[in-house]
């Protein structure tokens, strides 16, 4: 049934842009709500029908893998949620993976935000992964959650230097000397890896300007697609691997499927999202190659008149 | 009566009434635009007078046993700040804003040097090819020189691009071309994940459509 309806709206789709081509052909201009329209028609049943593609991990997502799954048991491992509800579809998977591979890893997770934003995204990661799927782990000596703080850059140049200068207490109150996981933790320096997922800023491009060179931190970013590419260029020197958009979190997920089957049956909201992707991306290609065909077309008619 | 779905409800036509504009603009759309904006400006303001206001000044500056003395000197400045209400006094607020202007240029200045200059050249003068580098490496690396060098080629506007030096800023204008292109690549790609989020919660959350 479900195979069905896909292929019924793929066939809706190829009937109406090739509808649209002669349309355009005709030399007549094609109202932006039917692209929109179109758009939807295809992200809708991709969705709906579950459109699912295959996943293997780039050289680039790999080492980030590789990274976290490498470091011994017990690394100091801080991962940076910043980032608001409007990145949430594309950049929450990759949180959420983080915190798995590094809590099946025995890892230390340090969980914060410089996003006031992101505080609600951090707790929903806590609350609907961390906690139900790793029910042994101890707040204070497995994870623990320093929160928001206002300031920016601001905060990363301070905890570069000392955390307590920043942050007196965790996320809940408990001073940081109370707290196990700080008790051999002076500063952002003592992290073995650190993982800012986010696409704006104060975000990943700050973590490597303010903490990651100076303190000589290994970072591995996930970002927003949107920044992706003015990452790229501090790849591999100064990021020692990225996820970039939806496509990077669904390699990752893809990575941990692979490597773990007690994920076997986890949540992959990016790898859903990758079938939606590629039929939209295939749509975008085509509107380009009918645009292009078109404007061919009335130039050499405009030349022979 | 159950808040959650009553959440989901609201959420829901929220969503639909800023997908509305895309087919024109309506009262719906700005309903929904007007909320979100008021609704951001107040949680903005709860969250930084919690966290600055209470959690920096407060408890530093009155609260502690050792008070921090110069957390005043960030109070008054913020409060300097609130002199661009009036029309009289407002000349006082740029002294605060000189402040921030300040600090966070010379906060960025030092750091871009570094990381965006420095290393980054550091990663551009590089050996093409070194003992155990598979063909892809090196191929990766001379692209990076070659689209480098030809990159900078371009901007040089003190020679007219002409013979060598002009197919050297041609093939510098193409490689800016493919950088946008792949720019461009993952800002749809990024949108339709924003798409994709909010559709999968109409169809999801909301319909229950997705098994």
């Amino acid at each position: 049934m479900t195979n069905i309806g896909l292929y019924f709206s793929i066939g809706i789709i190829v009937i109406g842009l090739l509808a649209i081509l002669r349309y355009s052909l005709k030399g007549k201009d094609i109202d932006r709500r039917i692209i929109f329209l179109f758009m939807f028609i295809t992200v809708a049943s991709s969705l709906l029908f579950k459109m699912e593609f295959p996943e293997k991990p780039t050289l680039i997502v790999k080492k980030v893998f590789n990274k976290i799954e490498n470091l011994p048991e017990g690394s100091r491992i801080l991962i940076s949620f910043d980032f608001d509800p409007a990145m949430k579809p594309e950049v929450m998977p990759m949180a959420n993976a983080f915190v798995r591979h590094c809590m099946v890893k025995k890892h230390k997770l340090y969980i914060m935000t410089l996003w006031a934003t992101g505080q609600a995204l951090m707790l929903e990661s806590i609350e609907e992964v961390l906690k139900p799927e790793f029910p042994d782990a101890v707040y204070g000596e497995d994870y623990t959650s320093l929160g928001f703080k206002a300031g920016g850059v601001g905060v990363l140049n301070v905890i570069i230097t000392d955390f307590r200068k920043m942050y007196a207490t965790d996320e809940h109150g408990t001073p940081l000397d109370e707290i196990p996981l700080f008790a051999e933790v002076t500063s952002a320096k003592d992290m073995d890896l650190i993982l800012p997922i986010g696409g704006g800023a104060p975000g990943p491009k700050e973590w490597i300007l303010f903490v990651g060179d100076p303190g000589k931190v290994p970072i591995a970013p996930g970002l927003a697609a949107v920044v992706a590419p003015l990452i790229y260029p501090y790849y591999p020197k100064q990021a020692i691997g990225l996820l970039g958009g939806v496509k990077g979190a669904a390699e990752y997920e893809s990575e941990l499927l692979r490597n773990y089957d007690q994920f076997k049956d986890m949540d992959t909201p990016a790898l859903s999202m990758m079938g939606p992707q590629t039929m939209a991306h295939i749509v975008i290609i085509a509107f380009i190659i009918i645009g292009n065909i078109t404007y061919f077309r009335k130039r050499r008619m405009n030349d022979n008149a | 009566m159950d808040w959650q779905i009553f959440g989901v409800w609201l959420a829901a036509f929220m969503t639909l009434g800023i997908i509305s504009f895309l087919y024109k603009d309506n009262v719906f759309y700005k309903a929904a635009e007007a909320i979100f904006i008021g609704i951001s400006a107040g949680y903005w303001f709860i969250v930084f007078f919690w966290d600055s206001m209470v959690g920096k000044f407060y408890v530093q500056a009155i609260e502690s046993p050792e008070p921090e003395h110069h957390v005043w000197v960030g109070l008054i400045l913020g409060i300097l700040m609130l002199a661009r209400l009036s029309n009289k006094v407002g000349w006082i607020a740029r002294w605060p804003l000189a402040f921030v202007v300040g600090a966070t240029a010379g906060l960025y200045m030092m750091m871009f040097f570094v990381s965006n200059a420095m290393v980054q050249v550091q990663s551009t003068i590089m050996p093409l090819w070194e003992t155990g580098d598979g063909w892809f490496t090196v191929f990766n690396n001379i692209v990076i020189i070659i689209g480098v060098t030809c990159g900078l080629v371009y901007f040089f506007f003190s020679k007219k691009h002409e013979g060598a030096f002009g197919v050297a800023a041609k093939i510098g204008i193409w490689f800016l071309m493919v950088t946008f292109g792949a720019s461009f690549g993952y800002t749809v790609m990024s949108r339709m994940s924003l798409m994709l989020g909010r559709l999968d919660f109409l169809f999801g959350t909301w319909l229950e459509m997705i098994p």
